[in-house]
């Protein structure tokens, strides 16, 4: 299908992926995978696991994955294409869903349901803290590392980026 | 929200009171950095900066923000760039904390893909990431702990147990996300529901 234009493509798949990728780009990633890898052959395996590895450690959203996505199928156009479709139409849809939960003449129910997502969106966090850290802390001084980081970044105010460099200065030295 | 723009409203010592909302070139600049500044994610940054830094919601008002944008489908925190900017400052606001988010990481990595396209992957490179992404996970635990500290304040034992399912449903048994959260929406809301009624009563 779409297969004389591939910008067309891109939109189209991640247009529609990003509205069902519920949970976040993280719950996403299989799903990209298997249209990338397996559907459209954008990628091979390889690349895409190189592909989520350098979406994982650069700045900026993790969902950025489509940009490179994007790149490899059309080079520019594609990355941006990629990336204002997997953006744009679910930025808007939490635009208007927001507004209709805080109009202030309405009844109670889009508070307490905001606030009973509450607990649940935390536990959800917590559960990907875990997994993350399951898949990156390999060794004994990986883990200390984390664990360092989660300590001084819970008790002071210091800017994570200095954390992030500390990291990355341990990693260069070849000690995690 | 944000209704109170009186500038006079601040009091540094009293960190339920808001700062006056920002302009939208405050609002650009503020995610293009917490944008720039996120490796592994971002959210670990947005909420140091709209919270700790610039004051412009509460703890709570954050959580109840970011819980939303969590529910919807999308990018969690491109949803959230969307709905707190244009809580603070409409439809413009929006657009501009929109585009601070994306358009400068979209850049570089356009520029990453570039580079990866013509040499692959280098070795250095490889263990300076790692190095950053062990600390990145560090980071995440802390703004998990961060967000729990007001239901821990307020100790209320049902929500924690409900957080605390969550967690060990999808974190340790990872059981599929849908079903857990087919059973823990409903129990959620109707455990709010009979909790606010008895408050009330």
């Amino acid at each position: 299908m779409n297969s004389q234009n591939p910008i067309w493509a891109l939109i189209s798949t991640f247009g529609l992926m990003s509205l069902f990728a519920v949970g976040g780009a993280a719950a996403a990633v299989p799903e990209m995978h298997r249209v990338a890898v397996d559907v459209h052959h954008w990628m091979t395996d390889k690349q895409f696991a190189d592909a989520y590895a350098i979406a994982q450690l650069s700045p900026g959203p993790n969902v950025l994955i489509v940009t490179l996505i994007g790149y490899a199928v059309a080079g520019i156009p594609g990355a941006l294409a990629a990336t204002l479709a997997m953006c744009v139409p679910t930025a808007l849809l939490a635009y208007y869903v927001s507004r209709l939960l805080n109009r202030p003449n309405q009844s109670r129910w889009p508070a307490l349901i905001q606030a009973a997502l509450v607990p649940l969106s935390i536990g959800l966090m917590a559960a990907s803290a875990l997994i993350l850290a399951q898949s990156t802390d390999r060794t004994i001084a990986a883990l200390l590392l984390t664990a360092t980081v989660a300590v001084i970044a819970s008790v002071t105010r210091v800017n994570p980026l200095w954390l992030l460099l500390a990291g990355g200065l341990l990693g260069f030295a070849g000690i995690v | 929200m944000s209704t109170d723009s009186a500038p006079a409203a601040q009091e540094p010592d009293h960190p339920a009171i808001h700062a006056p909302p920002p302009g939208l070139p405050a609002l650009f600049l503020a995610f293009a950095r917490m944008s720039l500044a996120g490796f592994g994610g971002v959210l670990v940054f947005a909420r140091h900066a709209i919270v700790d830094q610039h004051r412009w919601m509460t703890a709570d008002e954050f959580n109840e923000t970011f819980a939303l944008c969590h529910f919807l489908p999308g990018p969690n925190i491109v949803n959230l760039s969307m709905v707190f900017g244009s809580r603070l400052r409409g439809i413009a606001g929006g657009v501009a904390a929109f585009t601070g988010l994306l358009l400068p990481p979209t850049l570089i990595m356009t520029v990453l893909a570039i580079i990866y396209a013509r040499f692959g992957d280098v070795e250095v490179l490889r263990r300076i990431l790692a190095g950053i992404s062990c600390a990145a996970v560090g980071l995440l635990i802390a703004v998990v702990f961060r967000m729990m500290t007001p239901l821990l304040k307020r100790m209320d034992v049902v929500v924690l147990i409900l957080m605390l399912g969550v967690f060990t449903a999808i974190g340790v048994f990872r059981w599929p996300l849908q079903a857990v959260l087919l059973i823990a929406i409903p129990l959620s809301i109707a455990v709010t529901y009979v909790m606010r009624r008895k408050v009330a009563a």
